[in-house]
């Protein structure tokens, strides 16, 4: 367990500010603020690795605000991966084994198990310069989790990473958290990317946590502008995705079934932008998979647009244009139908 | 013809600083290689079989070496500390660190003078432990450290700022104490530099007259005995030493500059 208790730290123009957080042992934390509010700062100032101005770190029970960094334990990958260019893959992995007092062989050993792990043993002779992206942050986290680190702090471990690598290391960093169970610290400014892998996250901004809490809690009620405005901009539900009906893929949220375009099976994420939904009094014939009856419960005036929240019970907010909703003359209260296309729905 | 007259005004810009750069690497080249090669190999031959001769090169040689070795013990450490750290009086500090290149040698020949002289204080100290620096070996060494450790240090800085500081500081939290974090990342990184830079000071070494003049005449380096056969026999009895200087250092210093940028992309 790690508990961060009224850590200030100086960031030269702001400060990171009472930031108290109590992670369990084996969750999957995710800090989420925008570029530039202290995520890296915050991750480094718990490894040991930036001088905090006051404030505790205690790690499984143990006070650790004074120790340094190589005594913590604490793994840490950063963004650009930070691999050793002087070594090969192997003695990168190596590096941190070879500071504890353990036989050769068993070292070698460990390498292998961690390499196999994830999927870097055809590697492991290479330089880092000769890799790819995903390559190299699949090294860095393999050298981080070789010294089988209490605690494994990422800092934006995908942001560096092309789309379809990005999906690949995530289902691979959820794999590792499942199998290893690690306790992980993972900052990002990606919300889909905090939806999909964290158990609780928190959200960061200008140096203050806003808000903790399971990805619903935090994207249902937002307590902060930054969340809000993302909350508006994508209606986001958790679900299951378990079998295809008709060529379709179907995300089940409860009784409620969506077709969706996607090769990912489980529980998982969709999100559908407010602006690819069609609203109508009737219900109408089109080449579009998802259709579903509800209640305008709520309308949020913006001028030209307008945000509507439509219940199936399910809340979808819905944006029109002024002339659209004129012409429909809706109203709170009033039934409609929404429609989307299977492909607008984003599966993560 | 013409296709070749628009390939010329295409490329006007690069073909005239070629030209103009043309002009200064035949000021550098043609006076060594007219002296090199204008020279009676036989002269050479007997030049170099006179004893005073081979003990003033093998003198400047190893004098040089041995200031290099103490440069890296000493200029390294501040090196690293000035890449890795910002604190008021750094521009001051990197200043004084290249005001060796500036000031004339002989001038900086004085001022060691009075420092290591054996009526001043820190020569006094040296002096009762056995180490002179007047007319000795020591005050050669000094002397050439004096005016070459700002190229070691300069470069050496240049190669630790390039690495990065998160590399250090994944290795910390991989279980490196500061000091195994800089002998296992940033000094391999940054070696290439700092091979580079003692290259650059032995050499610069190996080329210091003025100031070793000052502090020791003798023994005797070779340029200082290059200098005392042009003074008392004219040129033709200073030239054949000055060539054999000259071939030793383009040998030398061609050698460890290939080696220093082996294997570096451009």
């Amino acid at each position: 367990m790690i508990e961060i208790k009224n850590l200030t730290v100086d960031l030269g123009t702001f400060q990171l500010q009472d930031v108290n957080l109590k992670i369990e042992p084996g969750e999957y934390f995710i800090i989420l603020g925008p570029t530039g509010s202290g995520k890296t700062i915050l991750l480094e100032s718990i490894a040991g690795l930036y001088p905090i101005k006051s404030g505790e770190i205690w790690l499984n029970g143990r006070e650790v605000t004074k120790l340094e960094p190589e005594k913590r334990g604490i793994g840490f990958v950063y963004q650009d991966y930070a691999l050793f260019p002087h070594l090969s893959v192997k003695d990168n992995l190596l590096f941190g084994l070879k500071q504890t007092k353990q036989p050769k062989t068993e070292l070698h050993s460990i390498v292998d198990w961690i390499a196999g792990l994830l999927g870097v043993t055809h590697l492991l002779k290479r330089k880092p310069e000769t890799l790819s992206g995903g390559e190299r942050q699949k090294v860095a986290l393999a050298r981080a989790l070789c010294i089988s680190p209490q605690v494994l702090l990422l800092d934006e471990p995908l942001s560096a990473l092309d789309p379809h690598t990005r999906e690949g290391v995530q289902q691979e960093l959820r794999e590792i958290h499942r199998r290893l169970e690690t306790t992980i610290i993972h900052v990002t400014h990606d919300f889909e990317e905090a939806i999909a892998l964290g158990d609780r996250i928190a959200i960061l901004s200008e140096g203050r946590i806003l808000q903790i809490g399971t990805p619903d809690q935090v994207f249902r009620q937002p307590s902060s502008e930054f969340v809000a405005r993302f909350a508006m901009a994508r209606n986001v539900f958790s679900g299951e995705v378990r079998d295809v009906e008709k060529g379709d893929a179907i995300f089940r949220i409860g009784d409620l079934k969506l077709a969706v375009v996607t090769e990912l099976r489980g529980k998982l994420h969709a999100s559908v932008r407010p602006e690819d939904i069609l609203v109508s009094k009737e219900l109408f014939r089109s080449s579009a998979r998802n259709s579903l009856r509800g209640t305008i419960t709520h309308i949020d005036d913006r001028g030209s647009t307008l945000y509507l929240t439509v219940s199936t019970p399910l809340n979808f907010i819905c944006l029109l244009t002024r002339r659209s909703f004129e012409e429909l003359g809706l109203k709170a209260g009033e039934e409609v139908y929404i429609t989307f296309k299977a492909s607008a729905v984003h599966i993560f | 013809m013409r296709n070749m007259l628009r390939w010329i005004a295409a490329r006007r810009l690069p073909i005239t600083f070629l030209l103009l750069g043309l002009v200064i690497l035949l000021f550098i080249s043609v006076p060594l290689l007219k002296m090199v090669f204008s020279s009676d190999p036989g002269t050479l031959w007997d030049t170099l079989g006179e004893g005073e001769v081979r003990s003033a090169i093998w003198l400047t040689l190893y004098a040089a070496l041995l200031a290099t070795a103490v440069g890296l013990l000493l200029g390294v450490p501040l090196a690293y500390f000035l890449a890795r750290h910002r604190f008021r009086g750094k521009r001051f500090v990197e200043a004084l660190i290249d005001v060796p290149i500036v000031v004339p040698h002989t001038a900086a020949g004085i001022a060691l003078l009075f420092v290591f002289g054996q009526d001043f204080l820190i020569g006094k100290a040296f002096h009762s432990v056995g180490i002179d620096f007047v007319s000795a070996v020591p005050g050669i060494i000094i002397a050439m450290m004096f005016v070459s450790v700002p190229f070691l240090i300069n470069s050496a800085k240049n190669g630790f700022e390039k690495v990065d500081v998160r590399l250090e500081k994944v290795a910390r939290t991989l279980g490196a104490s500061p000091w195994q974090a800089f002998f296992r990342v940033s000094l391999p990184l940054a070696w290439r530099s700092i091979f580079a830079g003692s290259v650059m000071m032995w050499a610069r070494g190996i080329s210091e007259f003025g100031a070793v003049l000052i502090l020791a005449y003798h023994p005797m380096i070779a340029p200082v005995l290059v200098y005392e056969r042009f003074e008392e026999y004219g040129l033709d009895y200073a030239r054949p030493v000055a060539v054999i200087l000259i071939l030793v250092c383009l040998v030398l210093f061609i050698g460890l500059r290939t080696l220093a940028f082996r294997g570096e992309r451009a």
